[in-house]
C-alpha cells in the first residue's frame, strides 16, 4: 500500500498536467450528462476510452513513472508510446470535441468556438488540415526527440524534457482527432477515408526503420542512461534493443488499429448517405418484411 | 556551427535511413535546437561535454568526511567536480577517481583551485571516517560527502541522477547502482561540464585548466 502510493505520488509534480487531467475528465462526465438528458447518449464504451486514455497519459507523466523512463531508454520508449499513440488513440476513438464542449458553460463553449474561427486562428485550422504536414509532423517528432545529441541534452534539462514530452502528447492528440474524425469528410471536408489510409500506411514505415535500427543496433547510441545512472544493471544495448522493438512493432500496431477504425468510420458514412439519400428505404423494407 | 560539430552531431547509422528527406530536415532542427542550448559558436571545443546553463547551480546540505554539516557555500571560490559513487565500490568509482587524480597531478599547483566532491550515496557504509580513508587513497583534493537518504535523493534528482541497492548476498554484502557522471562547476558554482573518465586524464586536465582560467 504505501509503495502503491509513493508510485501514485508525481516525481515531477506539474499543475499543468494534473489541472488538465481532472478538468478534461470532469468537463466529459458534465457534458455526458448533458447529452444523456438531450436523449444522445454518450455510452459507456465511449466514455471508458476516455478516461483510460486520459489517465494512461497522466500515470506516465505525473507518477514515480516518469522517474523511471528518465532511468532506462525502454521505459523511455514506452512512455512516449502512451503518449504519442495509445492515450490520444484512445482519447480520439471517444470523439470527445463535442462532450467536452457540452461539459462547459454555454457561453464559455460558444466563447471558444468563436475564438477557435477566428482569423487569427486561420493558419492553425488550415494545418489541422493539411495531411501531409501532419504525417510529417509525426514522423518528424519521433526522429527529432530519437537524435542521440538533442536526446542527451532532453534528458538532462527539465524545460527540454518536458518540451518533448508536450510535444509528442499534442501531437499525438491532433494527429488521432484528425485521423479517427467520425464526421462525414463530404460535410466536414476532412481528408477521405482513402487518403487516411495511405496516411497511417504511410506513418509506419519510417517507425518500422527507426524502430529496426535501434531494435539490431550494436551499438549504444543514447550515454545519458549509463552517464546517469539506469534504474538497474541492464546492458546499454539490450535497453536499446527493447526500447527499439517498442517504436517498431506496438507503434507500428497502433497504425493497423487506426486502419480499422477508418474503415469502420467509412462504413458508418456510407450508411448515414444512403439513408439520407432514400430516408423511406428502411421504412419500406421494414413495411415489407411485416 | 562548425562542419566538425554537425558531423558528430549526426548520429552514425541514421545516415542509412537517409531514403527520407525528413530526417535532414528534424537533423537540421535538433542541431539548431542543440546550438541554440549550448550556444555553440563561441570559442573552441571541450574534450568534454558543455553543459553551462542546462542544470541547476550546485546546491545541497550533506554531511564530510570530518563529520560535520556542510552545503555548496562552503566549496564557494573553487571549481568543483562531483562524482556519485560508495566506497565499497569495486569497479566505476576507484577507476573514474584514479582518472582524475591524474588530471590534477598534471594540473601542478592549479590544482589547489579544484574540489572533488566525492557523493556516497550508500550512507549505511559510507561513515565519515570510512569516507575520509577512501578519499585520501585520492589525493588531498578529494572530499568525501554523504547524507541521508532524503538529502541524497534531493541532490541525485536536481542533477537527474539515480541510485539503488541491490540485494544483500549472504555474507551481507550489497551492490549500488549509481551514475558515472561527473560533473563540473565553476567557482561561482554553475555547472559548466559533465566529464566522462573514459576520455582520459590530458583531456580532462586541459579542460580543467581552462575552467579554472575562465573562471
Amino acid at each position: 500500500m504505501e509503495e502503491f502510493v509513493h508510485f501514485l505520488t508525481p516525481y515531477e509534480f506539474s499543475p499543468t498536467i494534473a489541472g488538465g487531467a481532472l478538468l478534461s475528465l470532469v468537463l466529459f462526465g458534465r457534458g455526458a450528462a448533458r447529452l444523456r438528458e438531450q436523449g444522445r447518449s454518450v455510452g459507456f464504451w465511449r466514455s471508458l476510452a476516455f478516461v483510460v486514455g486520459v489517465l494512461s497519459m497522466y500515470v506516465v507523466m505525473q507518477t514515480q513513472y516518469d522517474y523511471w523512463s528518465q532511468h532506462m531508454f525502454f521505459i523511455h520508449r514506452v512512455q512516449h508510446l502512451v503518449l504519442h499513440h495509445l492515450g490520444p488513440f484512445l482519447v480520439a476513438l471517444a470523439v470527445p470535441i463535442e462532450v467536452l464542449g457540452a461539459g462547459l458553460p454555454d457561453r464559455v463553449a460558444s466563447g471558444i468556438q468563436r475564438v477557435a474561427l477566428s482569423p487569427p486562428f486561420a493558419p492553425l485550422r488550415w494545418m489541422f488540415h493539411q495531411p501531409v504536414l501532419q504525417a510529417v509532423v509525426f514522423v518528424g517528432l519521433i526522429y527529432l526527440w530519437l537524435s542521440p545529441e538533442l536526446h542527451f541534452y532532453a534528458m538532462l534539462n527539465i524545460p527540454l524534457y518536458n518540451l518533448m514530452n508536450w510535444s509528442m502528447a499534442i501531437d499525438g492528440l491532433i494527429f488521432w482527432l484528425f485521423m479517427l474524425d467520425p464526421r462525414d469528410p463530404r460535410q466536414a471536408g476532412t481528408l477521405g477515408y482513402g487518403g487516411r489510409v495511405l496516411l497511417l500506411i504511410a506513418i509506419v514505415i519510417p517507425q518500422i526503420l527507426i524502430g529496426a535500427y535501434l531494435g539490431f543496433s550494436q551499438e549504444s547510441l543514447y550515454d545519458v542512461y549509463a552517464v546517469c545512472g539506469r534504474l538497474w544493471p541492464l546492458d546499454p544495448v539490450t535497453d536499446q534493443q527493447i526500447g527499439g522493438l517498442t517504436t517498431w512493432i506496438p507503434a507500428s500496431m497502433m497504425s493497423v488499429l487506426g486502419l480499422l477504425v477508418v474503415i469502420r468510420r467509412s462504413a458508418q458514412t456510407d450508411r448515414a448517405r444512403e439513408s439520407a439519400a432514400h430516408p423511406n428505404a428502411k421504412l419500406q423494407a421494414s413495411g415489407g418484411t411485416a | 556551427m562548425k562542419t566538425a560539430e554537425f558531423a558528430r552531431f549526426r548520429p552514425q547509422g541514421f545516415t542509412r535511413l537517409g531514403a527520407l528527406g525528413r530526417k535532414s530536415v528534424t537533423g537540421l532542427g535538433a542541431a539548431a535546437l542543440v546550438c541554440l542550448l549550448t550556444a555553440c559558436g563561441g570559442g573552441a571545443e571541450w574534450n568534454n561535454r558543455d553543459i553551462s546553463g542546462l542544470m541547476p547551480p550546485l546546491e545541497f546540505e550533506l554531511y564530510s568526511e570530518t563529520g560535520a554539516q556542510v552545503t555548496a557555500d562552503d566549496f564557494d571560490g573553487q571549481a568543483q567536480l562531483m562524482f556519485f559513487g560508495f566506497t565499497h565500490c569495486p569497479d566505476i568509482c576507484p577507476i573514474t577517481l584514479g582518472v582524475l587524480a591524474k588530471a590534477l597531478d598534471q594540473l601542478g599547483p592549479e590544482a589547489e583551485a579544484v574540489d572533488v566532491l566525492f557523493v556516497g550515496v550508500d550512507p549505511e557504509r559510507d561513515q565519515p571516517e570510512v569516507l575520509a580513508e577512501y578519499t585520501d587513497a585520492f589525493g588531498p583534493r578529494f572530499v568525501g560527502l554523504s547524507g541521508t537518504q532524503e538529502q541524497l535523493k534531493a541532490l541525485a534528482k536536481r542533477y537527474r541522477v539515480s541510485f539503488s541497492y541491490e540485494d544483500r548476498d549472504a555474507t551481507g554484502a550489497y551492490g549500488v547502482n549509481h551514475s558515472s557522471a561527473v560533473y563540473a562547476f565553476d567557482e561561482t558554482g554553475k555547472v559548466r561540464l559533465l566529464i566522462d573518465a573514459d576520455t582520459g586524464p590530458e583531456a580532462i586536465a586541459a579542460d580543467l585548466r581552462r575552467l579554472i582560467r575562465e573562471g
